[in-house]
């Protein structure tokens, strides 16, 4: 019986829990509800996959309203998906949270910020999960607004500025997604999203629907920081709090993507994604603008937070690129980027945490020598580096082979070089660190070893090590990746 | 121009959707970029609402007798839009307040030269 | 404001209305127009009177930042443990009807308790926003 309550038991129980963590006023007790609330929604997030895998779609209808009336949960093959990286990665974070908040984040501030955190999980869950168009704005506004709060409370003043700069861009983008839904509701009369997609079709033609689709694309856009629409993203990544920047980069852009797939294919798919896109070079254009811009830029930053905040917009650069393919192998290589990023740069930014937990800050100056002293963690950050450039054996590698596939298949020859050029340029940047960390010696002469606590270290190789299970064990991911884009293209399965 | 003037609503939202975007983007001060920001979001409030009117429907409350009514569900969607705007505006302000506390000022420019400075 | 004698007769005069009149468009927004989020700003809009006029100090006095906190996360708790409630009595989250025998009267039982606890957030935090803002650069 209460199998059939996992739809809304995945919002409603993080969503339950910031209030609750608000009334005990204790960091470790909010810790620890954190904590166990995470890993009890990445348990229902796995049981959901197990559901939608065996039995198909699952609704879920709130107050018992039938849709297209009511506001319907529906889980299909990709948002069971989404969510499951969106728990996973939460549940992980939590757990490395706990050492990295305590030096961090105020005595005082503790509770609200596990508040703040939880409010942030439930709004990616609630955009991922819920099926109405509108819904999918309030969570937005939820995850971002607590996004804001979460970035501020970074140490340097400059995490204000940064999350400033990220509201008013935020917010711009929110809106322009309220205008496009506005305007769908005007010429369908609905705002369920299945129901949508029916009705849109006779109405494909009409300049207001077209105008809609624009007002979306450029609102996710701005969320997803697709260039050049990304100037919020490097600021408010770079000076976030440690555990901030490892569970934003990892899921704030992800579920961001998986709105850009929604509208793309579900809604707006028969007029623009399968007669406009293909016949226009805009989003592949913009993609690699941002592979290679941004990867450039990331070799210049002697910050390695800001430095891993650029890789970020490159990243989705490739996310973006595999979508714009309109074919199932671009678009099985953009959602397993979707999951094999996550893993990456969620493990890159934990054991950045862990640099900044022992060395205090994240410069290249700071990092130098640090293969010495804090071996465990610079190895993780040198797989996960791995990982980002795409070397075989890791999970970097696989969503690239698909990319490459999907440019092959169409006969793309020019987008397989961008991709190439793309991780040359992951090379420099990654090796600059390592030749940061292992051939210079650090800055005041300390050889000893003080590695980063166990509760730290622990949860950041179990990133780093999905990143080579998954390169190595491909089916699973690419399975669930590859069902989701037939599933998406509206191919028989 | 009667279509023009049919449309009014729809030129008041833009115009208030124009003027809220150029104060964000063209002013340096943080609290005036706030203001353009919550102009912006009403003009959609009024799109909304503007479009929900059914001509000759009377206020959606019921009252036994079959009647016409506007229709109140865009109305409902923009009572939370608008909580979401107000949420989002104290928010904006409370850093503003602390950008002013740790800085000393709330201009743009006289903010990027002391970041620029270390 | 404290010497201002007009002053302060009149918003005492005033503050119990708008508190009133706050408590009825809550009570009555399942009848007419009215609901949680209005009553809530019309209720905060008396107290932030109350502070405008007789200082900060003494409306800190009457509803303690801790006291609103805790106002402010019970509220959101009562909105959704009616529609865990709900669940439990059988029907989808936020099922009205299944929490009384008779339809009807559970869905005026639970838009009465979710707007309730609507109101008390909405007036919690507006209260709280004002006292944390006018709490700043003294």
């Amino acid at each position: 019986m209460i199998a059939a309550h996992f739809p809304i038991l995945q919002v409603v129980v993080p969503l339950m829990a910031a209030p609750f963590v608000v009334l005990f006023r204790n960091g470790t007790v909010a810790w620890f509800i954190s904590f166990a609330v995470s890993w009890f929604a990445l348990a229902i997030s796995v049981a959901l996959l197990g559901q939608v895998m065996d039995a198909g779609e699952i609704s879920y209808a709130i107050g018992d309203w039938a849709p297209p009336w009511g506001i319907e949960y529906r889980v299909d093959k990709i948002n069971a998906f989404v969510l499951l990286i969106v728990s996973a990665i939460a549940a992980i974070v939590a757990t490395f949270a706990r050492a990295s908040v305590e030096k961090e984040i105020p005595e005082d501030k503790q509770v609200l910020f596990y508040s703040a955190f939880l409010l942030c999980l439930t709004g990616l869950l609630g955009i991922t999960i819920t099926g109405d168009a509108f819904n999918i704005f309030v969570f937005l506004e939820i995850s971002s607004l607590s996004s804001y709060a979460l970035i501020a409370m970074g140490r340097d003043r400059r995490a204000l500025t940064a999350a400033f700069q990220y509201l008013v861009m935020g917010t711009i983008g929110a809106t322009f997604i309220l205008i496009g839904i506005g305007l769908i509701y005007m010429m369908t009369g609905t705002l369920n999203i299945a129901d949508m997609a029916v009705r849109i079709e006779a109405v494909s033609t009409s300049p207001t629907t077209v105008a809609a689709a624009a007002f979306i694309f450029v609102g996710v856009g701005l969320k997803l920081a697709l260039f050049p629409l990304h100037l919020w993203l490097p600021n408010a990544y770079t000076f976030a709090p440690s555990m901030v920047s490892a569970f934003l980069a990892a899921t704030a852009t992800k579920v961001s993507v998986y709105v850009m797939l929604r509208f793309m294919f579900t809604v707006f798919g028969k007029f623009f994604t399968f007669e406009f896109l293909p016949e226009s070079p805009i989003l592949i254009f913009l993609a690699s603008l941002a592979i290679l811009t941004a990867s450039t830029v990331a070799i210049f930053q002697n910050n390695l937070k800001r430095m891993l905040a650029y890789s970020s917009v490159a990243q989705i650069g490739y996310m973006v690129f595999g979508i714009a393919m309109v074919n199932v192998s671009g678009l099985t290589a953009g959602i397993l980027h979707l999951f094999n990023h996550a893993l990456m740069k969620g493990g890159l930014f934990m054991a950045l945490g862990c640099i900044a937990y022992r060395l205090g800050a994240t410069s290249i100056e700071q990092v130098a020598g640090a293969g010495r002293r804090m071996p465990l963690t610079m190895f993780a950050f040198v797989i996960g580096g791995l990982s980002l450039i795409g070397v075989p054996l890791t999970a970097g590698f696989v969503s690239k082979w698909y990319l490459l596939l999907g440019a092959m298949e169409k006969g793309w020859w020019p987008a397989a070089v961008i991709v190439l050029v793309g991780s040359l340029l992951a090379v420099v940047y990654v090796w600059r660190v390592v030749e940061a960390a292992y051939f210079r010696p650090s800055p005041d002469g300390a050889t000893t070893v003080e590695e980063a606590p166990l509760s730290m270290l622990i949860p950041t190789w179990v990133l780093i090590g999905a990143n080579v299970y998954f390169g190595i064990h491909t089916d699973l991911s690419v399975s669930v990746a590859k069902q989701a884009a037939v599933q998406l293209l509206g191919l028989a399965p | 121009m009667t279509a023009f003037l049919e449309h009014y609503n729809y030129w008041i939202a833009i115009f208030l959707m124009m003027a809220g975007f150029y104060t964000v983007v063209a002013r340096g001060n943080l609290v005036k970029k706030i203001v353009g920001l919550n102009i912006f979001q009403a003009s959609v409030f009024l799109l909304y609402i503007s479009m929900g009117k059914v001509e000759g429907g009377t206020a959606p409350i019921l009252s036994g007798k079959p009647e016409v009514f506007s229709n109140p569900l865009p109305h409902v969607l923009i009572l939370t839009a608008i909580v979401v705007g107000v949420a989002t505006t104290a928010l904006g302000l409370s850093f503003i307040v602390r950008i002013n506390e740790s800085y000393g000022t709330t201009e743009e420019d006289e903010i990027q030269h002391m970041d620029d400075e270390p | 404001m404290r010497h201002h004698l007009v002053l302060r007769v009149v918003s005492k005069l005033l503050i119990p209305f708008i508190l009133l009149f706050g408590l009825y468009v809550q009570f009555h927004g399942d009848f007419g127009p009215g609901g949680g989020f209005q009553a809530g700003v019309i209720f905060a809009a008396g107290f932030i009177l109350y502070a405008l006029i007789f200082g900060r100090e003494n409306a800190v006095k009457v509803t303690p930042p801790r006291v609103l906190q805790a106002l402010m996360a019970f509220g959101l708790l009562l909105y959704a443990s009616v529609g865990v409630v709900g669940m439990i009595n059988g029907g989808n989250f936020l099922n009205y009807s299944v929490l009384r025998a008779d339809g009807v009267a559970g869905q005026h039982l639970g838009i009465l308790l979710i707007e309730l606890g609507v109101g008390i957030t909405v007036a919690a935090v507006m209260i709280m926003v004002f006292l944390m803002f006018t709490g700043r650069g003294r």
